[in-house]
């Protein structure tokens, strides 16, 4: 689950760490009269994406008229999928050099991992690519609190400030980052302000969606997701459904299958219209998904792919049967059913639908695509 | 990684309604369950084996070979600890959502102790013929009929496709090993090819990836000098790009984690990658 700035901000101003002061406006007047107690301002817009600056989402303000109009031509503004509809409106910091620092799950180490450059203010891929060998990579033990003296003999020499101080933030980005479940959590820039101060300019965090279920009062901060009508329904069932533009509906269970099943209706030359998988604990909801993809007026054949191993073939097939017997559409329907339960799942579909099976997936998959054209 | 039929079994989280379902058939089909989990019954019988407190307890009466976990995922880090302070060496972690720092939290115990996580988000093992644990179909003889290729996967439903096609093309499997669907895993897929490689029985692999990670990137090198014919399958080539990616995520796996990356790594160390489930089975038929 992504946030947006503001709400990260406050989480690492919950850590101890600087950020400057501001405030959220969703008006432009609400946007000058906080610029009012600030002097000179920023106006950023929050959206949970980046290149807001690229988008034309942040501006700088020397007067609170002047972010007052900044704000008025950022709110409602397109950047990338979603409309600004509130703007951050912050103290502009004198910067004297601008670092990268961030905390993130690493697959690879299966622990933490600690990114410090003393290049910020770009993406860290640019970072990575442009300025090498002045990126440290520090991995970390998660059972155990990070050692300032490693972290600090860990990063690269600093001409503008000592090494200690960038640790102690660093620890402090990283417990941040632990009480917090993130999968995420990015400073870029972290600014070291003329007097030296270290501020945290821009905020990045993403929480991890598994762990939602600990971190509700968090989760409600989040960012809301960018969906089609027919993806908020399926999320308020708990189904995993995507909305593709191709005409083959498809429902399957797990996420493997799932994807295997689009990879192969692309292989044979049809386009998938879905992703829709009801394994794992959704695996009872045939009756509900089968909804879902009939609401999608661009389907116009459907094929269940089932294979069965924790998710029961002959629960899924019950509660696809039911709901087809209710609702009786005019839709060319294509199954291919194996794994646990699969006697009975067949069985089921050949004496309620009177429809035959297909042994092998594959076939399922063309006469479904030959039944959409 | 592989689970023999003379390896005991401790089940943690027996009594309830998953864990009851798959013990039963779990012992139908061979696996030695020698008790059960769960502190709130601990001295009663269950499927005819007795419960313990804790996978401690349970420890000082006879030491299991493997766990197995039927635990929901914000308890799961608590009973794998267990596991492994009960000296525990293979620990089977079925609960999807399991937050990724408890999953990492655990790992680094597992490998302090020399313990080999299996999971989380993973099915389980197979040897068909033998045992299976955790909850993939292996009694189903159109799924699982004894045979020399090994099946690697990150996906429950799909690894039984492959072991379905694998069978139906007049092969059997040597050993199904679930690695599981969740970024951070305790078992990836190299460890899994170099389990297969070593093992005697498997003559082949099938190696079933996704897009996501770059488990299949960092597997390429070792699977080039591999002895044995591996073909894969990685699902996701039809997919719309992952939008969860966020940018220092990016950094660790730089472009790689795409269906193309993957497909590039395992074509440069010699592997066939098919297009569709089923063309895994022919590039091994002859295996």
């Amino acid at each position: 689950m992504n946030f947006e700035e503001h709400a990260a901000k406050a989480l690492l101003a919950a850590a101890g760490l600087a950020v400057p002061r501001g405030a959220l406006a969703a008006t432009a007047e609400e946007a000058a009269s906080i610029a009012e107690g600030l002097g000179p301002s920023v106006v950023k817009a929050q959206v949970p994406t980046g290149k807001r600056g690229k988008a034309g989402g942040i501006a700088l303000a020397a007067t609170p008229r002047e972010a007052e109009a900044a704000a008025r031509r950022i709110l409602g503004m397109e950047i990338g999928p979603y409309r600004v509809s509130r703007v951050l409106v912050e103290e502009q910091v004198p910067i004297r050099q601008e670092y990268y620092a961030a905390v993130l799950n690493d697959a690879r180490s299966r622990g933490p991992m600690i990114l410090f450059s003393s290049e910020g203010g770009m993406d860290i891929e640019e970072i990575a690519a442009r300025h090498p060998e002045k990126l440290s990579r520090i991995t970390l033990d998660i059972r155990e609190e990070p050692d300032e003296a490693r972290l600090a003999a860990a990063l690269p020499a600093l001409a503008a400030v000592d090494t200690a101080s960038i640790a102690a933030f660093l620890a402090r980005l990283y417990s941040a980052y632990r009480a917090n479940d993130a999968e995420l959590l990015e400073v870029n820039p972290l600014a070291l302000t003329e007097d030296g101060r270290l501020i945290a300019l821009d905020g990045k965090f993403t929480l991890d969606d598994s762990a939602i279920a600990r971190q509700s009062a968090l989760a409600e901060q989040g960012a809301e997701e960018r969906l089609t009508a027919l993806e908020r329904r399926a999320k308020a069932l708990h189904l995993k459904y995507v909305e593709l533009d191709g005409d083959v509906g498809i429902l399957a269970n797990g996420a493997g299958l799932t994807m295997a099943t689009m990879d192969v209706v692309r292989h044979y030359g049809g386009r998938p219209a879905n992703f829709l998988e009801i394994g794992g604990e959704a695996y009872t909801l045939g009756r509900e998904a089968l909804g879902l993809v009939l609401d999608d007026p661009k389907v116009k054949s459907l094929l269940v792919n089932f294979c069965g191993a924790f998710a029961r073939t002959d629960v899924m097939t019950e509660g696809i049967v039911e709901a087809w017997r209710a609702l009786e559409p005019r839709l060319p329907v294509f199954f291919t059913i194996h794994g646990t339960g699969e006697r009975e799942a067949i069985a089921m579909v050949r004496e309620r639908l009177g429809i035959e099976p297909f042994d092998i997936m594959d076939d399922a998959v063309k006469a479904a695509i030959e039944a959409a054209k | 990684m592989i689970v023999r039929g003379n390896e005991t079994v401790l089940v943690q989280g027996i009594t309830g309604k998953q864990g009851t379902f798959w013990s039963t058939r779990m012992r139908d089909y061979g696996t030695r369950i020698i008790g059960g989990v769960n502190p709130k019954k601990a001295g009663t019988m269950h499927l005819d084996v007795p419960i313990f407190a804790s996978a401690r307890e349970a420890a000082a009466e006879a030491r299991p070979d493997v766990s197995v976990l039927f635990i929901p995922p914000l308890a799961t880090k608590a009973a794998v600890l267990d596991a492994i302070a009960a000296g525990i060496r293979k620990i089977v972690v079925l609960a999807e959502h399991v937050p990724v720092h408890d999953v990492m939290y655990f790992l680094a115990a597992a490998r302090e102790a020399g313990a080999q996580v299996i999971g989380p988000n993973t099915v389980g093992v197979v040897t068909p013929g033998e045992c299976f644990v955790g909850f993939m179909p292996a009694f189903n003889e159109q799924v699982f009929r004894p045979g020399g290729v090994g099946v690697i996967s990150r996906s429950g439903s799909l690894g039984t496709l492959i072991c379905l096609n694998i069978v139906q093309a007049g092969l059997g499997i040597s050993a199904f090993i679930g690695i599981g669907g969740d970024p951070v895993v305790g078992t990836t897929t190299r460890d899994a090819l170099a389990t297969l490689e070593a093992d005697e029985r498997t003559r082949a692999v099938a190696l079933v990836g996704e897009i996501g990670g770059t488990m299949e990137e960092e597997a390429s090198d070792y699977a080039a000098t591999m002895t044995k014919p591996v073909a894969a399958f990685i699902a996701g080539a039809a997919s719309p790009p992952n939008k969860k990616m966020g940018h220092a995520g990016a950094i660790v796996t730089g472009s790689m984690g795409s269906y193309a990356s993957k497909k590039a790594a395992l074509e440069r160390a010699g592997i066939t990658v098919a297009p569709t489930p089923s063309g895994i089975a022919a590039a091994l038929a002859g295996a």
